[in-house]
């Protein structure tokens, strides 16, 4: 048996080269330092992307577009065995991929990750969470209950504040004056088609990247002389590690699926008055409220177009901070890197938590 | 595994080793969770499946108005899940059976100029009266279901000796 697997192997390996990939997998370590914790948000983000794989393709076997979606759901959800816990699976996988993102994300910011030579890294990975966030937006319309009708019908607004062509372009996005059965189709096309089209390339890309030039370390780990620097093999001691980790992942989302169902509300009807209280997912929170700040601050079209810009801006800041905070030296662009980081988080945070205060 | 020697677990002295049991244990727990996983999926997956078999379970159908056919002429209608045919004769009989071939499970038709059940994908013939199957490629015959006339209706069911 053992020599039958050899010899195969011997013969796979000949054609495809993967003594390479084994060695490559032998060499290949993971710092170790008080920091480490950090480099398994990368991995949890993944896992929870497969996650979000395996439960979508499962959910298309019987999801309907169009006029029949909101009944589609319901059969899903009440209809089909363990249906509601494939969906709630779905739903709840969908908002700790972002939670691990965002996480992955800070943590690469404060430990200067993004510098020389992992800039695209930084950029593929914020173009990925950039994705991860129109994924949720799109998903979110799919079953066509009254909330994921309205939060829709709201967040199309966005488009409005953009000049001359503003309007227009919302009106493409949702195939008429509407969200309808039009929107749901577009951005079901989108969310199965067009978004994973794009997303899987430039998540092998980011992946790829990791490879070629291993994890960063911090600067205060960076400083020490390479005698007191620690690191472990990544196999199989860190994909251990990484792996306990994704156990514990799968178990929290479980517990979460299990014990809190996502729930499907009435079916949207455009004539019935918006709920109250009606509001787009937790992060989208805080544009929602920055754009309300600015509302208040600057009534009419100002406001908003203002609120938009300050968002962009940072966005564009945040986007191309690799090409400022630039050198390994510990200076005064390294420190401002990281106050507006600070900023940005505390920003982020508060803004969300004042959203759901005033709701 | 390091040669470390620990005092609350001495070398084995003929039980099970740490690292017997550790395996096994990891082993279990993967197996617990591989069929905790495997199973609602298989189940979602499977669900019309169960549908379809729950309303193929069904032993009785009433085709309102069904008496009303001519005869020389017959309709299709669902048992269960299953297409099937009832046929009223000529001689004034009736008769009932599925209408899924043997053969490869296309849906037959009961030709009235011809006074045949046959199968238009590969040519299979059946007897209108028996459901035996006549010529082509079909294996086995169609099964026949029991046939009452009624003022209001035909109630088709299944016969005992088949069900």
């Amino acid at each position: 048996m053992k020599s039958l697997f050899s010899s195969f192997y011997a013969w796979a390996d000949e054609r495809l080269g993967l003594e390479e990939l084994v060695q490559f997998a032998k060499q290949k370590t993971v710092p170790v330092h008080s920091q480490s914790f950090w480099y398994y948000w990368g991995g949890l983000s993944l896992f929870f992307f497969l996650i979000q794989f395996a439960t979508g393709v499962l959910l298309l076997l019987y999801y309907r577009p169009g006029p029949d979606a909101y009944d589609s759901v319901r059969q899903i959800t009440y209809d089909t065995n363990f249906g509601w816990l494939v969906r709630s699976v779905h739903s709840w996988a969908a908002n700790l991929m972002i939670v691990a993102i965002f996480v992955h994300m800070f943590s690469v910011f404060f430990m200067k990750a993004y510098r020389k030579p992992r800039e695209f890294g930084w950029w593929s990975g914020v173009a990925l969470l950039g994705m991860a966030m129109v994924f949720g937006f799109s998903g979110y319309l799919l079953p066509m209950d009254d909330l994921a009708y309205f939060a829709t019908k709201v967040g199309m607004e966005i488009f409005s504040v953009v000049p001359m062509i503003g309007p227009k372009l919302a009106d493409l996005v949702r195939g008429g004056p509407d969200v309808s059965e039009y929107t749901v189709h577009r951005f079901f096309a989108l969310h199965v088609v067009v978004l994973p089209a794009v997303f899987l390339p430039i998540l092998g890309f980011h992946l790829w990247l990791v490879q070629r030039h291993g994890n960063a370390v911090p600067p205060s780990e960076e400083a020490k002389p390479e005698a007191q620097r620690r690191s472990e093999s990544f196999f199989p001691n860190f994909m251990m590690k990484d792996f306990a980790m994704w156990l514990v992942a799968f178990n929290v989302l479980s517990v979460l699926a299990f014990m809190f169902p996502w729930d499907l509300g009435p079916q949207a009807d455009p004539l019935k008055p918006a709920p109250l209280g009606i509001h787009p997912e937790w992060y989208f929170m805080s544009q929602f409220q920055v754009l309300k700040i600015f509302g208040d601050l600057f009534p009419g079209t100002l406001g908003e177009i203002l609120g938009i810009v300050v968002f962009t801006a940072g966005l564009l800041l945040w986007f191309l901070i690799p090409l400022y905070d630039n050198t390994q030296e510990a200076g005064r662009r390294a420190r401002r890197a990281t106050y507006f980081g600070l900023f940005t988080l505390i920003a982020l945070i508060v803004t969300t938590i004042w959203a759901y205060l005033v709701l | 595994m390091s040669k470390v020697t620990d005092k609350n677990n001495p070398p084995s002295t003929g039980g099970v080793s740490r690292q017997t049991f550790l395996r096994v244990a990891v082993g279990s727990a993967g197996v617990v969770y591989a069929a905790g996983l495997a199973y609602p999926v298989y189940r979602y997956v499977a669900s019309p499946v169960e549908k379809a078999a729950k309303e193929s379970a069904v032993t009785e159908v009433t085709l309102k108005d069904a008496q009303k056919l001519a005869p020389g002429s017959a309709l299709m209608f669902k048992f269960g899940s299953k297409p099937s045919l009832l046929i009223h004769h000529d001689d004034g009989t009736w008769t009932a059976l599925t209408a899924v071939c043997t053969h490869l499970g296309c849906t037959v038709r009961y030709q009235e100029d011809k006074k045949r059940i046959h199968c238009a994908c590969h040519g299979g013939v059946y007897d209108p009266k028996t459901g035996a199957n006549v010529s082509g490629p079909p294996p086995k015959p169609l099964k026949r279901y029991e046939v009452k006339v009624t003022d209001a209706a035909v109630i088709v069911s299944r016969s005992q000796d088949r069900a």
